[in-house]
C-alpha cells in the first residue's frame, strides 16, 4: 500500500481521495448549516422553524435540495446562455477551491502551499465574477442593479479584509496557514492566540467578512424590498442552488479563517487538554452560530451606510493597524508578542 | 518539480471535481425538471408589467469610482503581502521605506475623501 501511494497514479489517487473528501465533507455540513441557521433564526423569532422532514427537522436541506433538482430551469429569453449557466457555475467552484488550503489539524492539509492566504484571498476575489457575471447574463434590470451593488459592495470589504490578512502575516513571517496556527501556540492557550494582540482587528474581520459574503445586515443584493433578490432574480431550480450553495460554502470558509487566523485553528484553549480536530470543527461552528445570530438580530443596512462605514471606518483603521503592528513587531514591543517568529513561538 | 506538484496539483484535481459537481448538478435539474416555456414566463421580470427598454443600461459613475479605488489599494495590499512576510531579517532601510509608501498612499486617500471620491448618498 505505501509503495503504491509512491506511484504517480497513486499519490493522484490519493489526492483524488482527499479531494472527494473535502467536498463531501464540505457539502454534508452545508445541509446542515442551513438548516441551522434557519432554525437559529427561527428560535430568535419565537418559531419552531423546520421540524417536519426527520427528527427535528433535520432533513429538511435535503428535501429542498431534491426539490431543486425537479424545478424547470427557466432562462430568460434576452439571456446570455452560456454566461448565464457559468456565473452560478465560477460563484459555486471558486467558494469551494478555497477549501484546498485550510488546514484542518496539523499536516491535514490537502494543498500545503506557502502562499495559502495570498491563494485565499485571490480565489476569494475571482467570486465576485459569478455575481457580475450572473447579473450582467439575465439581462433583466433588478439583477443588473442587484450585480453592480453587490459587486461594489465585495470589492470595497475586500480591501479591509487584505489589510487585516497583512498584519497577520507581519506576526507569524509566513503566508501558510499552518505556519500562522503553530505560531499562536503558546503556553497560555486561549491567551496565547491572536484575537489577543490583534483585538480590534477581530471585529473588523468578522464584520468585513459579513459583507464580504452578502450575509445580513450587509445583504443588500438581496434587499427584497427594493431588488428583489438582486443578481439572482431570473435563477431557478440548481442553477440557483449552486448560488446559494456558494454563498454558504464561502460564509463557513470564512468562520474557518477566523478559527484558523485568529483563534488557533485546531489548537486546544486550554493548556493541558489534546489539540485536534474536534476544536477546529467546534470553531468553526461556533463562528457560524455568530453569523446565524448576526442575521437574526440585526436590522438591514442602507446602502450608503455600508459604503461609509466601508471606506471612511473599515480602510483608515486596518490601515492604521497595519502600521501600528509593522513597529510593534520592528521595535519588538510587548515581549515580541506582535513578533512570533522572534520568540520561536 | 515534485514540491510544486504536490503544492498545485490537489489545486487543480479540487477545481475538476467541482466543476464537474457544479454541471452534474445544473444538468440534473436540465434533465429530471419540466420545461415547458412560455412567453411570459421568459420575459425579464420586471415586477407585474412588460419590460422597457434594453436592461444594459447606464449605471451610475460611483460604481466605476469604487472599482478604480479598489484596485489601487489592492495593489497597495499586493505590495504589501512580499514586505509582510519578510519582516523577519528586515533592515530598517525596508522597514521605512514602506512606511513612507504607506504615508504617500495616506495622503493620496486624504485627498480622496477631502475631494468627496467616497461620498454616496
Amino acid at each position: 500500500m505505501a509503495e503504491f501511494l509512491a506511484t504517480p497514479l497513486g499519490i493522484f489517487v490519493l489526492i483524488f481521495a482527499q479531494v472527494l473528501a473535502i467536498i463531501a465533507f464540505v457539502m454534508i455540513s452545508l445541509l446542515f448549516l442551513v438548516w441551522g441557521d434557519r432554525k437559529i433564526w427561527a428560535a430568535v423569532q419565537m418559531r419552531k422553524g423546520p421540524n417536519i422532514v426527520g427528527a427535528y427537522g433535520l432533513l429538511q436541506s435535503v428535501a429542498d435540495a431534491l426539490k431543486y433538482v425537479v424545478k424547470e430551469v427557466v432562462v430568460p429569453a434576452g439571456a446570455d446562455k452560456p454566461l448565464f449557466f457559468l456565473a452560478p457555475m465560477v460563484a459555486f467552484v471558486m467558494s469551494m477551491l478555497t477549501w484546498a488550503v485550510l488546514p484542518f489539524n496539523d499536516g491535514w492539509v490537502l494543498a500545503d502551499m506557502n502562499v495559502a492566504v495570498l491563494y485565499v484571498f485571490a480565489i476569494g476575489g475571482l467570486e465576485v465574477y459569478g455575481v457580475i457575471i450572473g447579473g450582467w447574463a439575465s439581462n433583466s434590470k433588478y439583477p443588473f442593479l442587484g450585480a453592480m451593488r453587490s459587486a461594489a459592495q465585495m470589492i470595497s470589504y475586500e480591501v479591509s479584509i487584505g489589510l487585516i490578512l497583512i498584519g497577520v502575516i507581519i506576526s507569524t513571517g509566513s503566508l501558510n496557514f499552518s505556519d500562522i496556527v503553530r505560531a499562536q501556540d503558546g503556553n497560555y492557550g486561549f491567551f496565547s492566540w491572536y484575537w489577543l494582540p490583534h483585538f480590534p482587528m477581530v471585529f473588523l474581520f468578522f464584520i468585513s467578512s459579513l459583507a464580504e459574503t452578502n450575509r445580513p445586515p450587509f445583504d443588500l443584493p438581496e434587499a427584497e424590498s427594493e431588488l428583489v433578490a438582486g443578481f439572482m432574480v431570473e435563477y431557478s431550480a440548481t442553477v440557483y442552488l449552486l448560488y446559494m450553495a456558494g454563498e454558504y460554502i464561502a460564509i463557513f470558509m470564512m468562520c474557518g479563517l477566523i478559527s484558523v487566523l485568529f483563534f488557533g485553528g485546531w489548537l486546544s484553549p486550554i493548556p493541558g487538554l489534546p489539540d485536534g480536530v474536534l476544536w477546529m470543527f467546534g470553531k468553526m461552528v461556533f463562528f457560524f452560530f455568530i453569523f446565524a445570530m448576526v442575521k437574526a438580530i440585526t436590522p438591514r443596512y442602507r446602502y450608503d451606510q455600508l459604503m461609509r462605514i466601508g471606506w471612511k471606518v473599515f480602510l483608515p483603521l486596518s490601515l492604521a493597524w497595519v502600521v501600528i503592528v509593522s513597529f510593534l513587531a520592528h521595535f519588538g514591543a510587548f515581549g515580541g508578542a506582535y513578533a512570533r517568529w522572534a520568540i520561536g513561538g | 518539480m515534485e514540491d510544486l506538484l504536490r503544492e498545485y496539483l490537489p489545486v487543480l484535481v479540487f477545481l475538476g471535481m467541482a466543476t464537474a459537481l457544479g454541471a452534474v448538478l445544473i444538468l440534473a435539474a436540465v434533465i429530471l425538471g419540466p420545461t415547458n416555456p412560455d412567453p411570459e414566463k421568459l420575459s425579464a421580470y420586471e415586477c407585474g408589467f412588460n419590460a422597457f427598454d434594453d436592461a444594459r443600461m447606464k449605471f451610475d459613475v460611483r460604481f466605476y469610482l469604487v472599482a478604480i479605488l479598489f484596485i489601487i489599494f489592492d495593489l497597495e495590499i499586493a505590495f504589501l503581502f512580499p514586505w509582510a512576510v519578510t519582516f523577519k531579517g528586515m533592515t530598517d532601510v525596508s522597514f521605512w521605506s514602506m512606511m513612507v509608501f504607506l504615508a504617500v498612499l495616506t495622503i493620496g486617500f486624504a485627498y480622496e475623501w477631502k475631494k468627496g471620491a467616497l461620498e454616496w448618498e
